[in-house]
């Protein structure tokens, strides 16, 4: 129980700042040349009175920046170039996981927990990683290279359970001992290969693949030129059609008088 | 509690009229909607809430507030609306023709309570230790949706508390995410710095680099919170709300005076809190207004004293009563002084106006340094646009002034609309932050001379402009060539539409900067200021703000007020004096409004009303002044000016028109300056305040440093 607590309380990432050497008001940051024509163009995709939806894009081109973490000026630079107030930036930021406001390891392994990844041994890969690596769940190891988070459902429940690294690359199907095999690769300074870790392709069934074995045929499409013609055409008629009725009508009145 | 006298008077009911007609008269159209089976008639852009206050229904919520955006995040509001299927956030659903709503069905309640239930599911359950207990809405509305018993076994949470500075003590584990904080420093005060950070379990509200919050109205955060999570710092475990006595009354610390109840215990003031007032603060009051009243409890003089070879000696009232009529008998009448300080009520003005003109004295003064121009008629020094002209001018010039430090009340106000009716706000003089987007067009008197030639670009701007409003400080009326700006300003308001009389518009508006200095002014006593002339004696009625070098050395220095400042540090002979809390009296503010401040507790030791000392005196001289009481006193204001006895009402004045002229002249074109550089210490009371000592060192430190501050890291 104790422990428990102990895990539940280490594992709470901060909702707030703290003011270090490394991560304060001061520490320099600015997008590189590159960045800020990437910068531009995310901005060039939203109508300029709403250039605060580019924020969770520019956050994302930050930390991939700063190697996996956002640095709190880069938060700042971020409120200047959007021009909205530090505060707007630090919430959206904060509230979403993805985003490390701390410095992370050289592999960020973020291991799906939800249930799927969890009934086919999660928490197993989980305590893995913390024996060889000897952290704990938002822990960074010692020697930097590793950092351990928990996170939900990434959408590879077929392969589960699985990791993913960096926010990209994506390791699935894991028992406890390929995922043993890939720390050591990591640590070795190799570069495993991604994808199932049991041999299997994409997510083929145990029995390979069953179905859709033939080419894929392309795909029936409408054509949208000759539903705009059609249209036209309609519209054409039914202009002539109430022309003809109103010209009828102004004979009809004509006689009338 | 809304001010209801201000709808008794059938004159204000007209005036507010006149404004409803000129908002709008699209609220004039209405629809039915039936509020538990009542049929109520409510302009279609009502939410369901608003309706459901108007039919007399109380709807329970945390997070809607009437003065700020609707978030619709706590929850509690919710009704039932038949052919809905699921209840409704009411404070944030529009009504709609023939609704029917429900407030007190089944369905309702068991919604309410699955959401008390959630909320009480984190919140601790430290009542007892708390100091909202006993006004905190949590509270009372789980009196009546809370369950007997929770169903949550988890852990609760726990949250960090936040440093706001010394006024606004966070408990923050009580924090229910109501977001009231955040949208009042964003919405009202202009400062984004508030925020929700984190998710889920771990959503936290505050400033998430752990900044202080440092805006001249957070007092007002303390009001809004819902729970305790945000209590008022200096009032900290003193009192339970249900041992304070309740008296309602103005503060005179801002010359606003905006309404405030005063709560007291026995003999003691324990806190001050804003009454809602819409002609005048809305329902905020600044940081001083709030905190400021600990410096009644020190530094006070309580006894006469009499300054001796060896420091000041006590002495009992009849001693000094005789010795200042003795010291005054000796001298003819003009060569005597008085200074009228900046608190003071109509009543002591008016006694030491009679008083002084009966000893054959004329020379009284009440403005620091005089206003250079006439004060014959209220358009001189009054805002003649009112506070509310506000809320239906298009374009704001502000000349001279610093408005967040120097009227943050009014300040608000005008940040209200410049978010809500698009107003336009242009400066001439201190550049600060004023919490809203403003233009900077310069800095002294030579735009406003560009302005009037047309040849600044603001001009067209202001030609423009429907109902424009000047807003100018009293200081530059008391520079040397105050009558030369006075001057200039009142052409500006005749070559543009300022002044505009087809309208009745007076956009021209003086800010003073005292209560005193009004008063003065409203009871007719202007300065003679005679420079050379050596008085021999200077009664100061509760003056401390004037400049040392203007008494002279060997001057007999009568000091009658109620803190050791720089008024009693100058005094041969003190007179215990009674503060605003502590005498009933009235103030005329900024609007030529006349409010009555209301007797909440006595004042300290010999204290007495300032009047009071003034009749004793005189009748002591052989001068016997004509009343005895406070209705008499009261007789004799009516008698030299009616309008200032008809409380809480501006009395129509002919403002459109300048019937006297300031002589042009030539303006001296340096900086206006800013007037306030210590908001927290700017009286004899603010300077005796411990807390307003704390919240200087807090803040001024802030806005004084160029370097960024250590963040606590706790
Ligand atoms: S601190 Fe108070 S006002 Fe602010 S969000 Fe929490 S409960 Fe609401
Ligand atoms: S549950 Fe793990 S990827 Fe969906
Ligand atoms: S008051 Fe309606 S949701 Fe909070």
């Amino acid at each position: 129980m104790l422990y428990r607590v102990i895990r539940r309380t280490l594992s709470a990432t901060l909702s707030t700042h703290r003011q270090t050497a490394y991560n304060n008001q001061d520490t320099p940051f600015d997008f590189t040349e590159a960045n800020y024509k990437e910068v531009d163009s995310i901005l060039a995709k939203y109508p300029p009175q709403y250039k605060r939806s580019a924020m969770i894009n520019l956050l994302y081109l930050a930390q991939k920046q700063c190697n996996g973490w956002v640095p709190l000026a880069a938060m700042n630079k971020i409120s200047k170039i959007l021009e909205v107030s530090e505060m707007d930036v630090y919430e959206v930021a904060s509230f979403f996981t993805m985003f490390n406001r701390e410095p992370v390891g050289k592999y960020h392994l973020q291991v799906c927990g939800t249930t799927p990844c969890m009934v086919r041994g999660a928490r197993e890969i989980i305590k893995t990683i913390e024996n060889e690596c000897h952290i704990l769940k938002n822990q960074t190891s010692k020697d930097g290279l590793f950092t351990l988070t928990e996170v939900e459902c990434l959408g590879a429940c077929v392969n589960a359970p699985m990791i993913q690294v960096n926010g990209e690359e994506v390791y699935e199907d894991l028992t406890p001992e390929t995922m043993k095999n890939l720390l050591d690769m990591w640590k070795a300074g190799k570069e495993p290969n991604v994808g199932p870790q049991n041999g299997r392709k994409n997510s083929e069934g145990p029995m390979g693949r069953t179905c859709l074995k033939c080419e894929p045929q392309a795909a029936q499409f409408r054509d949208f030129a000759k539903v705009k013609e059609d249209y036209a055409n309609k519209k054409a008629e039914e202009a002539k059609k109430a022309e003809a009725k109103k010209a009828e009508e102004a004979k009809k009145a004509q006689e009338k008088k | 509690m809304p001010n209801s006298s201000l709808n008794n008077n059938p004159i204000n009911m007209l005036h507010q009229l006149k404004r409803y007609f000129r908002a709008s008269s699209r609220l004039l159209n209405t629809i039915e909607v039936f509020i538990d089976g009542n049929s109520i008639q409510v302009p279609p852009t009502f939410t369901i809430m608003q309706a459901c206050h108007k039919a007399g229904v109380n709807v329970p919520h945390f997070c809607f507030h009437d003065r700020m955006a609707i978030s619709g995040n706590c929850r509690m509001c919710l009704v039932e609306v038949e052919r809905i299927m699921k209840p409704i956030a009411s404070c944030a659903y529009p009504v709609s023709p023939g609704m029917r709503v429900k407030t007190q069905s089944e369905m309702v309640y068991n919604a309410r309570g699955g959401v008390m239930e959630f909320l009480l599911a984190n919140h601790p359950l430290d009542c007892p230790i708390c100091d909202q207990g006993g006004e905190c809405d949590l509270q009372d509305q789980s009196v009546v949706y809370g369950y007997k018993q929770g169903r949550f076994l988890e852990y609760k949470r726990a949250v960090e508390d936040k440093d706001y500075g010394p006024l606004v003590t966070t408990i923050m584990t009580r924090c229910i995410h109501c977001t009231r904080c955040i949208k009042f420093s964003e919405e009202i005060a202009g400062m984004p710095v508030l925020g929700t950070t984190g998710r889920g379990r771990e959503t936290e509200v505050g400033t998430y680099i752990g900044r202080l919050m440092t805006s001249e109205l957070s007092g007002n955060l303390v009001d809004l919170c819902p729970v305790g999570a945000l209590t008022n710092g200096p009032y900290a475990f003193t009192a339970r709300p249900w041992e304070l006595r309740i008296i309602n009354s103005f503060d005179v610390l801002d010359p606003m005076t905006p309404a405030i109840v005063v709560n007291t215990r026995g003999p003691e003031v324990m806190r001050v809190l804003p009454r809602i007032h819409d002609e005048i603060n809305e329902e905020w009051i600044h940081d001083r207004s709030r905190h400021a009243f600990d410096g009644l409890k020190q530094q006070r003089i309580n006894a006469c004293l009499v300054k001796t070879q060896d420091g000041f000696k006590e002495i009992d009232w009849e001693q000094a009563i005789n010795m200042a009529a003795e010291k005054l008998n000796q001298v003819s009448g003009d060569e005597v002084v008085g200074v009228i300080g900046e608190h003071m009520d109509l009543e002591a003005i008016v006694a030491f106006r009679d008083f002084m003109y009966r000893l054959g004295c004329e020379n009284i003064e009440a403005r620091r340094h005089g206003i250079q121009v006439s004060a014959d008629f209220r358009a001189n020094y009054l805002m003649n646009s009112k506070i509310t002209g506000v809320d239906e001018s298009d374009l704001v010039l502000v000349v001279g002034t610093n408005l967040r430090t120097q009227h943050p009340v009014l300040n608000a106000r005008i940040r209200r609309c410049v978010t809500q009716n698009d107003l336009k706000v242009a400066v001439i003089g201190p550049s600060e932050s004023l919490g809203y987007d403003y233009k900077h067009i310069g800095n002294s008197a030579k735009t406003l001379k560009e302005i009037l030639d047309g040849t600044h670009p603001f001009a067209k701007k202001l030609e423009k402009a429907k109902l424009p409003m000047l807003i100018l400080d009293s200081s530059l009326l008391k520079r040397e060539d105050g009558e030369a700006i006075m001057a200039l300003v009142q052409e500006l308001g005749n070559k543009y539409k300022l002044v505009n009389p087809e309208a009745n518009w007076n956009g021209i508006s003086i800010l003073n900067s005292s209560v005193g200095n009004i008063g003065a002014l409203e009871l007719g006593i202007t300065s003679k200021h005679i420079p050379g002339f050596k008085p021999k004696i200077v009664y100061l009625l509760g003056a401390d703000n004037f400049r040392p070098e203007e008494i002279p050395e060997d001057a007999f220095v009568i000091y009658q007020g109620t803190h050791g400042d720089e008024g009693a540090y100058r005094a041969n002979l003190i007179l215990p004096g009674a503060a605003y809390t502590e005498k009933s009296g009235t103030y005329v503010n900024i609007d030529g409004r006349v409010v009555m401040g209301r007797l909440a507790t006595s004042p300290p030791g010999q204290g007495r009303s300032d009047w009071e000392i003034l009749r004793a005196l005189s009748e002591v001289m052989g001068h016997t002044l004509p009343y005895d009481d406070l209705q008499e006193i009261r007789y004799r204001i009516a008698e030299l000016a009616p309008h200032l006895v008809k409380y809480d009402y501006v009395e129509p004045y002919n403002q459109t028109e300048w019937i006297t002229k300031a002589k042009k002249g030539d303006v001296v074109e340096s900086v206006f300056a800013d007037q306030v550089d210590n908001f927290y210490m700017i009286d004899a009371i603010s300077r005796a305040s411990p807390v307003m000592a704390k919240c200087s060192a807090a803040f001024n430190h802030l806005k004084n440093s160029n370097f960024v501050p250590e963040f606590p890291n706790r």
